[in-house]
């Protein structure tokens, strides 16, 4: 194959029609409130973890509702617990409650480090 | 509701001249595409008998430079006055961009104009300084294919061809692929806006073809200047034809038309850089998609000859499309220049089939 000094980059697309909705679900049964999350990134703007690394809780939501679990894991070992974020959430979502359960969700797939 | 459909429907139609146009070709279509502009000229001069003027002292419209962030607007805007000021010489108001970037750059700066007078007084004086010319806005700016669009009806009475394949008797089918500055930069001033660009579905259905809608129909062709002229960044570009490719395999197309010079080029020549680098081509031979310009396709149907349209300068090869459609070709006439010499045959590629050096 050629190489004419640059590269193509693969598709970053999501398709919708491939969301598998199975490991989300698990998670809404336990924190409904998740279920109301509109992605407004106010968690982020206040996280204390994203101060000192690139935690994004808007990102992980949006990739376990995906099933994009690669890297995930490693992600959520970011955040601290600590709940600031639950308290300026403009919707109630348990923000805590989420990532503590993604990942015991993760830990039961292939996340031992909890 | 046929009513308010019809009446809905006037705001997304643009008025396009019919006579005494002034066409300004583009910078590079001579290079890749170098019948096509050739053909609209003998197509508007011969078939249809209007008056054109393609006028030698003609130049760029800053178009790339300008998208490249490499000329200033205030340069741009004296650029299109220079060439405003040259169709007033010849006594014409009906302008003709060739090229979907220049159509772009030139209802840009009208519209500037328009919402700023100043703007307008400052391009004057400017001009005024460098060349001593004046210039007057034309009464109507259209693409090269509204004119096509416009006169498809008169066009096909004349044409010997249909866009069918003549094994089985069905419609061909069409990817037609709009530049993004034709519709999405002013909707008003295309046909069909932004929302339903009808300027090629136009031609295609006229003309026997079935057009295809695929997910990414309306996705950029990947070209977009900077990703493109910056070497870093060419896989960006090449990933974004390549996602349109992928979008519209499953559909089969029997070819792509586009009606804007970089995009023609981008979705020709990129199918052999895909190939060549990842070994992927989208049709069920090897040899890739065809794809024409508007241009090439109309002389096609009105049985102009396909190396006169300089077809076998396109690197996907198109005697497939021509055997579909049943037009005659020489295929010992390909590589024989307008001197009658023999030019000799390009490089075969290692991945994309063709039909040369078997």
């Amino acid at each position: 194959m050629k190489n004419w000094g640059f590269k193509i980059p693969d598709s970053r697309t999501l398709d919708l029609d491939k969301e598998d909705l199975k490991l989300y679900n698990k998670i809404v049964e336990k924190v409904p409130s998740a279920r109301r999350c509109i992605m407004c990134g106010m968690c982020s703007a206040t996280c204390s973890a994203a101060n000192h690394t690139n935690f994004n809780f808007r990102l992980v939501h949006h990739k376990f509702r995906m099933g994009m679990f690669e890297s995930l894991a490693s992600e959520l070992d970011k955040c601290m617990l600590c709940g600031k974020c639950r308290m300026l959430c403009p919707r109630g979502v348990n923000t805590r409650a989420v990532i503590y359960n993604m990942r015991i969700i993760l830990d039961n797939m292939y996340y031992k480090n909890i | 509701m046929e009513e308010f459909t019809k009446k809905y429907w006037k705001d997304y139609q643009k008025e396009i001249a019919d006579d005494n146009f002034y066409y300004e070709r583009s910078c590079i279509r001579q290079s890749f595409f170098p019948g096509s502009e050739a053909a609209f000229l003998k197509i508007l001069r011969d078939i249809l008998g209007k008056n054109i003027i393609d006028d030698p002292n003609q130049h760029t419209c800053t178009g790339i430079g300008y998208h490249s962030d490499i000329v200033p607007f205030d340069t741009t805007m004296t650029v299109v006055a220079r060439i405003f000021s040259l169709m007033k010489d010849h006594g014409v108001n009906n302008f003709i961009p060739s090229c979907v970037t220049s159509f772009g750059i030139f209802n840009e700066v009208v519209e500037t104009w328009n919402h700023s007078p100043e703007e307008y007084e400052k391009t004057k004086l400017f001009l005024k300084q460098a060349t001593g010319r004046d210039f007057e806005i034309p009464q109507n700016i259209s693409h090269a294919s509204d004119i096509i669009y416009k006169y498809r009806k008169e066009l096909k009475e004349k044409m010997p061809y249909r866009l069918v394949n003549r094994n089985t008797g069905k419609p061909l089918r069409v990817v037609e692929h709009i530049g993004c500055h034709y519709s999405k930069l002013f909707a008003k001033k295309s046909e069909g806006g932004m929302e339903f660009p009808k300027v090629l579905v136009g031609m295609i259905e006229e003309w026997g073809g079935e057009v295809i809608d695929y997910p990414e129909r309306r996705h950029c062709c990947g070209f977009g200047f900077r990703q493109y002229l910056v070497m870093a960044n060419r896989g960006y570009s090449v990933a974004n034809t390549k996602k349109k490719f992928e979008s519209m395999q499953p559909y089969k197309p029997d070819f792509i038309v586009a009606n804007c010079p970089g995009c023609t080029m981008f979705m020709d020549r990129w199918q052999y850089t895909i190939a060549e680098m990842e070994g992927k081509t989208y049709d069920d031979n090897k040899m890739g998609i065809p794809v024409l310009t508007y241009e090439e396709m109309a002389g096609l149907l009105l049985g102009f000859n396909p190396w006169d349209l300089g077809l076998q300068l396109h690197q996907v090869q198109v005697e497939p499309l021509l055997d579909k459609i049943g037009i005659p070709y020489d295929p010992k006439d390909k590589y024989v220049g307008k001197s009658g010499n023999f030019l000799g045959e390009p490089e075969k590629p290692e991945n994309l089939v063709t039909v040369y050096g078997k």
